[in-house]
């Protein structure tokens, strides 16, 4: 081994200290997904050629996703020991004007700021900063933020592992390699409370135990960032802002429970997550932070990244293994569990991303810490992505526990244009919505469970007031029904049941008999099918009946659509494809 | 070796990671040639020891992987839930109209492929294209005709793929 993990914290700080306290002002650009939707490639450009044009030296580099979605193209400046000033909303040609005015003369656009930070490295706030910027966390969807899996995004270059070390990174795989038997490991992982975030809620140390019972040479930990769920981003997110946090909870995972293999299993065709996790991968094994005798500790962890085509059902977890394995993604028989018989014949852990990302943390300060946060049996954080009719949207941490509705009307500002809000779909395609009477809910993921809607991967959609609940369910289904893989007939068929039942509604020529009929093709798939695909499929008609049960009515009895959603045309992919 | 069995051997020997699969290799070849031609499925077929049905069967799951060359240009529109309910439907109308077509598929000229896609991954700036795997958000139906009639009237640039 090279070097010690002391040294690499040195030489991480050395750079940290350059960056932020050199010669030259620093300049980050949000270049995650939800930036690249927003056009930062040609900001960047004009960025780069603007500095050029003035004669400015200063470090560009690109970070990910700081969650302020909603105002990207999003860049920030920081001249040394200074605070960030943060410019939302950047084109082309704003950047000219923040490049002339804040790089060259060294004074910050008032009128384009966002706001500042001045947390981390004792910067502080330069005293002749104009008043009109405000203090970026003081923002609603960063006031109520704890941030522990994202503590780094937005703030760290992904594409280099020192900045990552130099903000405390590696410090619990160290402290496990040279502190911690691997019992002690899961120990605080069982004290933590942690469940996972992939779902289903599991304990994560109850899982880690049966594989670390498991005696077997080979046993496996896999990481799932399949992330079909439409309206969720944030493992994708996780991957691109600071992969290095997944790397070494994942390998965290793999000495607790006594395994040597790991893999990262990400879709097709997500180029910004997939490439950045593979850079990662490679500067982590290149300072012996993975592969052959860490850090000299004589425990080796080996990791891969594997990739999926298009499909849902990849993200389950037996369906991932046949989808690794190189096959059709299409769940297994249970039993034998993964943690018995799991990829490629041998024992397996999965979890889901936010799961492993917290993990550092968890070992770095114990697993009380993680359990002193949150809400009764829903410990630590929830990491949310607020989408669709809201004045805020984008990804925020916050404590499990916090209400729902303080989550969509003051961290995501509530419904724009003075509209109202209508639902809340959480969970994802196979979870449920709730009306905007019921949003009066705490966080937690048995509370929400009892209620009918499930936390999910943390996905929070809203619909205001123009959306039709009958129109979100059918659309919903059609989701599900394109995504089911084929295996078992419940699902394949109840499905497309469903499907044709919905759209019959949506065209005003349904009847009466439809909503008993919807509810026991509903039972058969929960009942027969194989796996949660078909056995949750039914979850957004139920919700949707729960809450939303005069819609449907009006739609079969009155055979009238209130928001006219549903008279304009709709679309379905099983009319277009398959 | 003709041009296409050489990028087909080229782009399935030639994958770096350790595991390599038939739904790697496939992968590997789309990421190539943007389709799976008959001649891939033998290679990788061979590559990984399984059957040519066994590829078939696994390209054939995978709705992302196409068995034509696609067009000079691809647009991907989201349908996905968030996109939905802020007006993807609009907006696939409005592209639908533009490029003449009803549902996915190719253009006669063979300009532009459209597919739908279930999540584009950038929910919070809904609805969301992409356009030759470039993301546009915040699309309103307009601006989305104009981009697709744009790429539909620019002169032929694809230089043979
Ligand atoms: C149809 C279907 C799709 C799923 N997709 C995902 C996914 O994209 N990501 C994920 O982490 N879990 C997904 N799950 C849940 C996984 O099966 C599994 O429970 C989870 O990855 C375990 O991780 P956790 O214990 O950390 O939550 C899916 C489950 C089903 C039934
Ligand atoms: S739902 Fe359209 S990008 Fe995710």
């Amino acid at each position: 081994m090279a070097i010690s993990f002391q040294d690499m914290q040195t030489e991480a700080q050395g750079r940290w200290q350059a960056l932020t306290a050199g010669e030259q002002p620093w300049i980050r650009v949000g270049t995650a997904l939800c930036g690249k939707a927003a056009g930062c490639d040609p900001v960047l450009d004009a960025l780069k050629d603007s500095l050029q044009r003035n004669g400015i030296a200063a470090n560009v580099s690109q970070v990910g996703c700081l969650g302020l979605c909603f105002a990207e193209p999003l860049i920030d400046v920081q001249f040394p020991g200074g605070p960030r000033i943060f410019y939302g909303n950047v084109t082309p040609e704003t950047v000219d004007e923040i490049v002339a005015s804040h790089l060259v003369l060294g004074t910050p656009v008032a009128h384009l700021a966002l706001g500042y930070l001045a947390d981390g490295d004792g910067a502080s706030v330069s005293p002749g900063l104009d008043p009109g910027i405000p203090d970026l966390n003081l923002h609603p969807m960063r006031a109520q933020e704890h941030r522990i899996a994202l503590r780094n995004a937005g703030n760290i270059d992904p594409g280099d592992i020192y900045q990552y070390i130099a903000n405390g990174g590696y410090r619990g795989l160290d402290n496990a390699l040279t502190e911690l038997s691997p019992s002690d490991t899961l120990d605080h992982v069982n004290a933590s409370g942690l469940r996972g975030r992939g779902g289903a809620a599991f304990p994560t140390a109850t899982k880690w135990r049966f594989l670390a019972g498991s005696d077997a040479p080979v046993k496996y930990i896999l990481c799932n960032c399949e992330e079909g769920d439409p309206g969720a981003f944030n493992d994708k997110a996780i991957l691109e802002s600071d992969p290095q946090t997944l790397i070494e909870g994942i390998t965290l995972c793999g000495y607790a429970t006594g395994s040597h293999y790991g893999y990262i299993f990400i879709r097709h065709g997500h180029d910004g997550p997939i490439e950045r996790t593979q850079e990662a991968v490679r500067q982590a094994e290149e300072l012996g932070l993975l592969g052959d005798d860490i850090l000299g500790s004589g425990f080796s962890f080996h990791l891969e990244v594997a990739l999926t085509g298009d499909s849902y059902v990849a993200g389950e977890e037996s369906a991932l293994m046949e989808a690794i394995e190189g096959k059709r993604a299409m769940p297994r028989f249970r039993p034998p569990f993964p943690a018995q018989v799991g990829l490629f014949g041998k024992p397996t852990n999965i979890n889901n991303v936010k799961t492993l990302a917290y993990i550092p943390e968890i070992v770095a300060r114990g697993g009380e810490w993680f359990a002193g946060i949150g809400h009764d049996k829903s410990t630590g954080t929830a990491i949310l992505c607020l989408t669709g009719s809201l004045k805020y949207t984008g990804m925020v941490e916050v404590p499990l526990g916090i209400n729902l509705k303080d989550v969509l009307y003051d961290v995501a500002g509530g419904v724009p244009d003075g509209k109202s809000l209508k639902l809340v779909q959480s969970g994802g395609p196979l979870g449920g919505v709730l009306g905007a009477d019921n949003v009066d809910v705490l966080l937690d993921f048995d509370i929400l469970r009892a209620a009918g809607a499930i936390l999910g991967s943390g996905g929070l959609i809203v619909a205001d007031e123009d959306a039709c609940a009958v129109d979100l369910t059918r659309a919903l289904i059609a989701f599900c029904q394109y995504e089911s893989c084929g295996k078992c007939f419940p699902c394949r068929m109840g499905m497309s049941h469903l499907l044709e039942v919905l759209e019959r509604i949506c065209r005003l020529e349904g009847s009466v008999e439809d909503l008993p009929l919807m509810r026991s093709i509903g039972e058969n798939m929960q009942a027969g099918s194989l796996c949660g695909h078909g056995q949750l499929g039914f979850n957004p008609v139920a919700s949707a009946l729960r809450y939303f049960g005069h819609e449907f009515d009006t739609h079969i009895v009155d055979r009238s659509c209130p928001t006219g959603r549903c008279l304009r045309p709709s679309f379905s992919p099983m009319s277009s494809r398959r | 070796m003709d041009g296409l069995t050489r990028r087909i051997s080229e782009a399935v020997h030639g994958q770096p990671q350790a595991t390599v699969t038939v739904l790697s290799s496939l992968l590997a070849v789309e990421d190539e040639l943007g389709y799976i031609p008959k001649e891939a499925v033998e290679e990788v077929a061979a590559l990984t020891h399984s059957t040519i049905n066994d590829v078939w069967a696994v390209a054939s799951f995978y709705p992302n992987f196409r068995f034509e060359p696609p067009c000079e240009h691809t647009v991907e529109i989201c349908w996905g839930t968030s996109c939905h309910l802020v007006g993807a439907m609009p907006l696939i109308e409005a592209i639908l109209d533009a490029a003449g077509m009803e549902g996915e598929g190719d253009t006669d000229d063979r300009r532009l492929t459209l597919r739908f896609n279930t999540c584009l991954g950038a929910c919070a700036q809904a609805p969301v294209i992409s356009i030759d795997h470039q993301l546009h958000g915040r699309l309103s139906a307009e601006a989305a005709r104009e981009k697709v009639s744009a790429l539909l009237s620019a002169p032929d640039s694809s230089g043979g793929r």
